[in-house]
């Protein structure tokens, strides 16, 4: 370990104001009483959350996120249970292979995930909306997925379940009782940060979704009018808490009963 | 025969392993790979009229790819833009990583959590809320002026390249933050303490030992962040005006309002190959470096 080292806790320090700042000035323009995101704030109002209530066009977009979130992260998840077990269990040929090709999704720029998918779908003369967009977002999702579930089964007493097969449990028992319950921190992070992944993705959701827009799509609509930007700013703000408490619910369950997190927040080096 | 199927099953541990990963698999083929194969042969194709596409083979979509000064030129725009936001990136988060692994003693974990909180909010949020601090009505502009410091709103802050660079530089942040700590905690601090008593400068201990050491994070996040900037739309669009403009979005008009789904295309499929062949030549040239130094 170093000694003290002021300068570089100074550098830091500025750095996290950096990272913060920004964000933090949504928030803090949407109780501005003014069509402008200017200094010096003009007064303090809630007018802007009253009018974001009152947006029908909202709650349908809002509601459309929920849906494709709540399916893209169960089915994700799901998917990426088995794989990340295939991967932490087993010793196999083309491992690194089949890898590579598992986080492909997340290492491809997303426009072009987005237009593949826009070409298939059209020349299967299907129409657009929230199924390819949940499709993709399922691809998308799933990687992320899988590398935190891997950071959770990795480091587990496969002996365990062993045991549970030689006094006689089968595979679904010894699933349900024994290997479940260990892996379900894992799982709810898993299931909580896709949601969060998906519910503020908007490349695929702007290339797929036609004419029902997600939450995303529906603030990009209204980004472009000045007069509608103070209760984007609030529906900002509200998503803003909303999102932060949820990751840290996460990553909370994540570190539950796990000694060291190594990589701690689901990404994690593959050596 | 089930018979034979089932000791086969529980012999081989490949067929287990493969047996759950098919989802995963078949999800990435359906979804990925005959997508990118489809889009890659409509590249070969012309469009006609606005709904009609003349399916006889032909390359002349990437000669008109070269052949238009726009696209090569925000082709490689996009790269410059990338390669800036890449460079600037782990430039400024290296520091912080090295602090937080080597000087922080207790809570490294919250430290972490803190540092990669804010990119669990929406992208799209974050880039606009880089549209309220630089815009010409913006935070910085309104400061400035209410501060008597300026007469006129200072433009080339908005719409333009420099806007779109700190954006991504912001965006991406813990894409750099996340590997580079995990490679700088891994190392070793005895071998650095040695070194420094065999005499070596704090300067030459960097650059002989914990530099080297944390080569494999710097590489990730080169990466993990050049990749997807090379294909960012958000950021361009909402802060690029005509100067920050990026490949992308031309890719997106191709598909979208001008209708030339065949050159978008070959945009594509000639973006997702300049990607590819960078990433070969960063993961070559780490190859040579870390067997130099072993």
């Amino acid at each position: 370990m170093e000694q003290k080292n002021n300068t570089l806790l100074f550098y830091t320090l500025l750095y996290f104001v950096f990272l913060y700042l920004p964000v933090l000035f949504l928030p803090l323009f949407s109780f501005n009483d003014s069509d402008y995101m200017s200094f010096p704030l003009s007064g303090f109002t809630t007018e802007h959350y009253v009018e974001m209530w009152e947006k029908t066009n909202l709650h349908k977009a809002l509601w459309a996120s929920i849906k494709v979130g709540v399916v893209a992260s169960v089915v994700s998840t799901t998917i990426a249970l088995f794989a990340a077990k295939a991967f932490s269990r087993y010793k196999f040929r083309g491992e690194s292979v089949s890898y590579g090709a598992i986080m492909m999704p997340f290492l491809i720029p997303e426009i072009i995930l987005a237009v593949s998918i826009l070409v298939i779908w059209l020349s299967l003369g299907f129409k657009l909306g929230l199924i390819p967009v949940t499709l993709g977002h399922i691809l998308f999702c799933t990687p992320f997925a899988m590398l935190i579930l891997i950071a959770r089964i990795e480091g587990f007493d496969f002996s365990l379940e062993e045991a549970s097969r030689d006094l006689g449990e089968n595979a679904w028992g010894t699933f349900y009782r024994v290997s479940l319950p260990l892996y379900l921190p894992g799982i709810i992070a898993s299931l909580l940060l896709s949601f969060i992944i998906s519910f503020d993705e908007f490349i695929l959701a702007f290339f797929l979704t036609g004419s029902d827009a997600t939450l995303p799509m529906y603030m990009w609509g209204q980004m472009r009018f000045i007069q509608k930007l103070p209760h984007v700013l609030a529906l900002g703000a509200v998503i803003i808490v909303f999102t932060t408490l949820i990751v840290l619910l996460a990553f909370w369950l994540r570190n539950i009963g796990q000694g060291k997190d190594k990589a701690g927040l689901g990404i994690k080096i593959h050596e | 025969m089930l018979h034979a199927l089932q000791k086969l099953y529980a012999k081989s541990e490949s067929v287990r392993a493969y047996t759950m990963l098919s989802p995963a698999l078949i999800l990435i083929i359906l979804l990925m790979v005959i997508p990118m194969m489809l889009m890659l042969s409509f590249s070969f194709f012309t469009q006609v009229s606005f709904v009609e596409i003349d399916y006889t083979f032909t390359i002349q979509r990437y000669i008109d790819f070269f052949q238009k000064n726009l696209l090569v030129t925000l082709l490689i725009k996009s790269l410059k833009i990338s390669f800036l936001v890449t460079l600037i990136t782990l430039l400024t988060a290296y520091p912080v990583c090295y602090y937080i692994a080597f000087y922080v003693k207790k809570n490294k974990m919250l430290w972490l959590v803190l540092l990669t909180l804010p990119f669990w909010t929406s992208y799209l949020l974050r880039v606009f809320s880089w549209k309220i601090i630089l815009g010409t009505k913006g935070v910085i502009n309104s400061s400035l002026i209410n501060a008597g410091l300026l007469s006129e709103p200072l433009t080339f802050l908005m719409y333009s390249e420099t806007a779109v660079i700190i954006t991504l530089t912001h965006a991406w942040a813990a894409f750099a933050l996340l590997p580079l700590y995990v490679s700088l905690e891994k190392i070793d601090f005895s071998l650095i303490e040695a070194a420094r008593d065999l005499g070596l400068s704090r300067l030459e201990v960097f650059w002989k030992i914990t530099f080297p050491l944390s080569l494999p994070g710097v590489i990730g996040a080169i990466l993990i962040i050049f990749i997807p900037t090379v294909g960012d739309y958000v950021t361009p669009a909402l802060l690029g005006g005509t100067d920050g403009r990026m490949l992308s979005n031309m890719i997106q008009a191709y598909f979208g309002k001008i209708n030339n789904i065949p050159l978008g295309a070959a945009s594509a499929t000639i973006m997702l190959i300049t990607v590819a062949t960078v990433t070969m030549i960063v993961s070559y040239t780490t190859k040579k470096l870390t067997q130099r130094i072993s």
